[in-house]
């Protein structure tokens, strides 16, 4: 009896061993559970902070090239100098190839044309002393802006003897100098404008004609490298639109018919087993074998012409049908055996069921799929530099045919321009933009999924 | 239903795709162009003059790869998958000529567009270098000869070389195997360095020039694959680093970078033509004859390129770095291409 008495006495006063192990292997566990709990808010706040660092540096490099020095100029379309026969006109008797060669030999003509002097002319109003220096005076606005003047003229030879008001793009080096991208303090032989020209440049920017403005030319022009102030976007974003058009016409519709026939139809055997595996490894291939592929198959033996986008297109595709495949397969994994046992109990065939009952629940995931898959092909630059997409164009692609760059391409070969200090604002831009189309690629994922999305 | 339409929208457009591929696969109308990154800058210049110029011809398509990588797609054969001119900072090598002719390339017509001139530069900050190609050769060479002996390379110091030279680290950022501009520092700098040494001199031909070439292999050398961006950024990250340029890629970062004097001379254009400054060299684009009137404006590509407009003095290509050609060596050129007078 007083053994017993005793004994819950002691426990309270002085807990047993077997309690003593448990306090200590609990306290063991919480000091545990804590270091992984901070270890795992560090791993995060690193990963944010680093992603933080990232966006701020390019986004404070690359905001600023949004904008760009722009002069604005009475343009005199002067008679004297461009001296062009009148646009021809297509005759009746005429083919339609015999008025395009003439038309074509009225656009050379006008080539001819010095369309430079109609700015310095423009700009020796403006700058009293501009006689003295002519190589600068030619050196103000950026040699593009020359091509911009003759393309109004052909679109509408009236001009000619008429005044217009224009916003011209100063020269890459005067928009490093007004922007600050270049250590204003260092002496003249270092710097990349003559004393002269710094000191024009200031004038005007004091005086309000030279501005910084929205850069359109970013958006709509081709890669340049004769006229640097210029070069923009355009060629490279539509040879990524037309990639991803061949992608979304290839990888999708192929990808979606084999998840459809390996998850529902296919026996399950071997052959079906093998199929699988290699499909899974398929997705681990990495990008750039791709790309070799891409260049001594369908370049080298299906003679597809080189740097086009439909050669980038058809490599991004193969890229891509693994992520599709996959992403569709588990989705309708994920749809429940039920419906199509409903479906088939109502007296629908094994085609019906799937493609009434299953797929329609199952699209939601496929798009879902199918958008991360186009974003990340989107993305993909090394197996283009193999097939020659890494080349300089400095035309807008018609066709997806037509030699062209890619987005992250145009990224890379603005990386590597000469003249760092103003490309380091442009490539810093472009990252931007194509940052932008992910982002935005991954939201729309990121609604259907929502909007359609169905609970069972 | 919905889900029919779509299938049949997404058939049709993979036929009309394929359709016009195989009908597209035949012929080209772009002038594609690949070779030298140090001619690419010009190049491509010139690609989108004449795209602007000439409204018949479409603008050309400028690929680099460096000069072998260049002159290794030229030489694939001919037909519109294979490349129509090769850019080079280097003349083309009788191996590479006969890689092209047993390849179908027969007609190889050399067209020298100007020079260029090679600078070592390194960081605004660090110290000013006069070097001498002798110097260049001890900091890169494996062995150096001492007391008339051949011995693995002591120096990790410019003034161990010698005592005129700053007190800092070697380290040489040079091109890479597959660009021109690395036979040139050879040939130019290198080489000559390395044979006013004694003791090379009293080797035959072919040990010298194996023991000249040889590189160390520390680490004080390294060999930069991509272009001068890279060589650049080498140097923003190594204050030490002296890296080998094109003058044209200095010009437009004077701010970020200062030239060593070579054997006291500076470089800049006119010490280039003069023939003053020791390391320089002309640039070539290689054209395929076999390519002029069925890729629609290659010969007119090749005319422009080197005419007097385009690259001759106060020209664009000449504010761009290119060092114009000679008055009565460009009119031989331009003959050149006429009469299609190939290699």
């Amino acid at each position: 009896m007083t053994i017993i008495a005793e004994n819950p006495i002691k426990a309270v006063a002085a807990p047993s061993q077997v309690q003593q192990k448990v306090i200590a292997s609990l306290n063991r566990r919480h000091r545990k559970e804590n270091l992984f709990r901070r270890l795992g808010l560090t791993a995060v706040l690193i990963s944010l902070g680093l992603v933080a660092v990232l966006f701020i540096n390019i986004f404070s490099k690359g905001l600023p090239a949004f904008w760009q020095s722009a002069i604005t100029l009475d343009i005199y379309f002067d008679p004297q100098i461009i001296k062009i026969p009148p646009m021809p006109q297509q005759r009746d008797d005429e083919s339609d190839n015999d008025f395009r060669q003439r038309h074509i030999e009225w656009q050379t003509e006008i080539g001819f044309v010095n369309f430079n002097r109609l700015i310095t002319d423009s700009l020796q109003k403006i700058l009293p002393d501009a006689n003295k220096h002519r190589r600068d005076l030619a050196r103000v606005v950026t040699s593009g802006e020359r091509f911009a003047l003759r393309d109004m003229v052909v679109a509408d030879p009236s001009i000619i003897g008429q005044t217009r008001t224009l916003h011209l793009l100063t020269d890459a080096n005067i928009d490093v100098w007004l922007k600050g991208n270049i250590d204003r303090s260092l002496p003249d032989g270092q710097q990349q404008l003559s004393p002269k020209m710094r000191e024009w440049v200031d004038k005007l920017s004091a005086d309000g004609v030279i501005q910084n403005r929205f850069s359109l030319a970013l958006f709509m022009n081709p890669d340049s490298r004769s006229s640097l102030a210029s070069a923009g976007l355009a060629g490279a974003f539509m040879g990524s639109f037309y990639m991803m058009l061949v992608v979304i016409l290839l990888a999708v519709p192929m990808g979606v018919a084999a998840a459809i026939y390996l998850e529902e139809f296919a026996p399950r055997n071997k052959i079906t087993d093998l199929v699988e595996v290699n499909i899974n490894n398929l997705a681990a291939v990495p990008s750039i074998v791709f790309g070799l592929l891409g260049a001594s198959v369908l370049i080298g033996w299906f003679n597809l012409p080189m740097s086009a986008p439909i050669v980038g297109g058809l490599v991004l595709s193969l890229m891509t049908l693994p992520t599709v495949i996959i992403a569709t397969r588990s989705t309708l994994k994920a749809i429940p055996p039920s419906i199509r046992q409903a479906a088939l109990g109502l007296g629908a065939s094994k085609m019906q069921a799937i493609f009434h009952h299953v797929l329609p629940l199952a699209i939601p995931g496929i798009l879902t799929g199918a958008i991360l898959g186009v974003a990340q092909a989107l993305g993909e630059t090394a197996p283009l530099l193999l097939i020659g997409m890494k080349s300089f164009v400095a035309s807008i692609p018609a066709s997806p045919f037509e030699q062209a760059s890619a987005l992250p391409v145009q990224i890379y070969l603005w990386q590597g321009n000469e003249l760092r200090n103003f490309f380091e604002a442009r490539t810093s831009a472009a990252i931007i933009v194509l940052l932008l189309m992910m982002i935005s690629l991954n939201g729309l994922a990121i609604w259907l999924r929502k909007k359609y999305e169905k609970r069972w | 239903m919905k889900l029919n339409t779509f299938s049949s929208l997404l058939v049709a457009a993979t036929v009309a795709l394929t359709a016009s591929a195989t009908a597209q696969a035949q012929s080209r109308d772009t002038i594609q162009i690949a070779g030298s990154s140090t001619v690419l800058p010009f190049s491509s210049v010139v690609a989108e003059e004449f795209g602007n110029n000439f409204a018949q011809f479409r603008t050309p398509v400028v690929g680099s790869g460096g000069s072998s990588g260049g002159l290794r797609q030229f030489c694939q054969g001919v037909g519109a998958n294979t490349i129509d001119v090769a850019n080079s900072s280097r003349k083309i090598r009788p191996n590479e000529v006969e890689a092209c002719k047993a390849n179908g390339v027969k007609e190889i017509i050399e067209v020298k567009i100007g020079y260029d001139g090679i600078v070592f530069a390194s960081r605004v900050d660090a110290a000013i270098f006069k070097l001498e190609p002798v110097h260049v050769f001890l900091a890169q060479a494996a062995q150096v000869p001492q007391n008339g002996k051949m011995v693995a390379n002591p120096y990790s110091r410019w003034s161990q070389i010698d005592k005129a030279l700053p007190d800092q680290e070697i380290l040489l950022a040079i091109p890479g195997s597959n660009h021109g501009t690395r036979e040139v520092y050879e040939e130019k700098v290198v080489v000559p360095g390395c044979e006013t040494l004694a003791e090379v001199k009293a080797l035959d031909k072919e040990a010298s020039h194996k023991f000249c070439t040889a590189m160390r292999t520390d680490g004080r050398v390294v060999e930069i694959a991509g272009d001068y961006t890279e060589t650049l950024a080498r140097l923003q990250a190594q204050k030490d680093a002296i890296g080998v340029f094109g003058l044209s890629f200095y010009e437009a970062n004077r701010d970020r970078i200062k030239v060593a004097t070579v054997s006291g001379v500076e470089p800049n254009l006119d010490t280039i033509i003069s023939g003053e400054y020791p390391v320089s060299r002309p640039l070539y684009i290689y054209v395929k004859g076999a390519h002029i009137g069925v890729i629609p404006g290659l010969q007119e590509y090749a005319q422009f390129h080197v005419s007097e407009g385009m690259s001759g003095f106060g020209s664009v290509l000449e504010s761009a770095g290119l060092i114009p050609l000679a008055d009565d060596e460009r009119a031989a050129i331009i003959q050149n291409i006429r009469l299609k007078k190939s290699l």
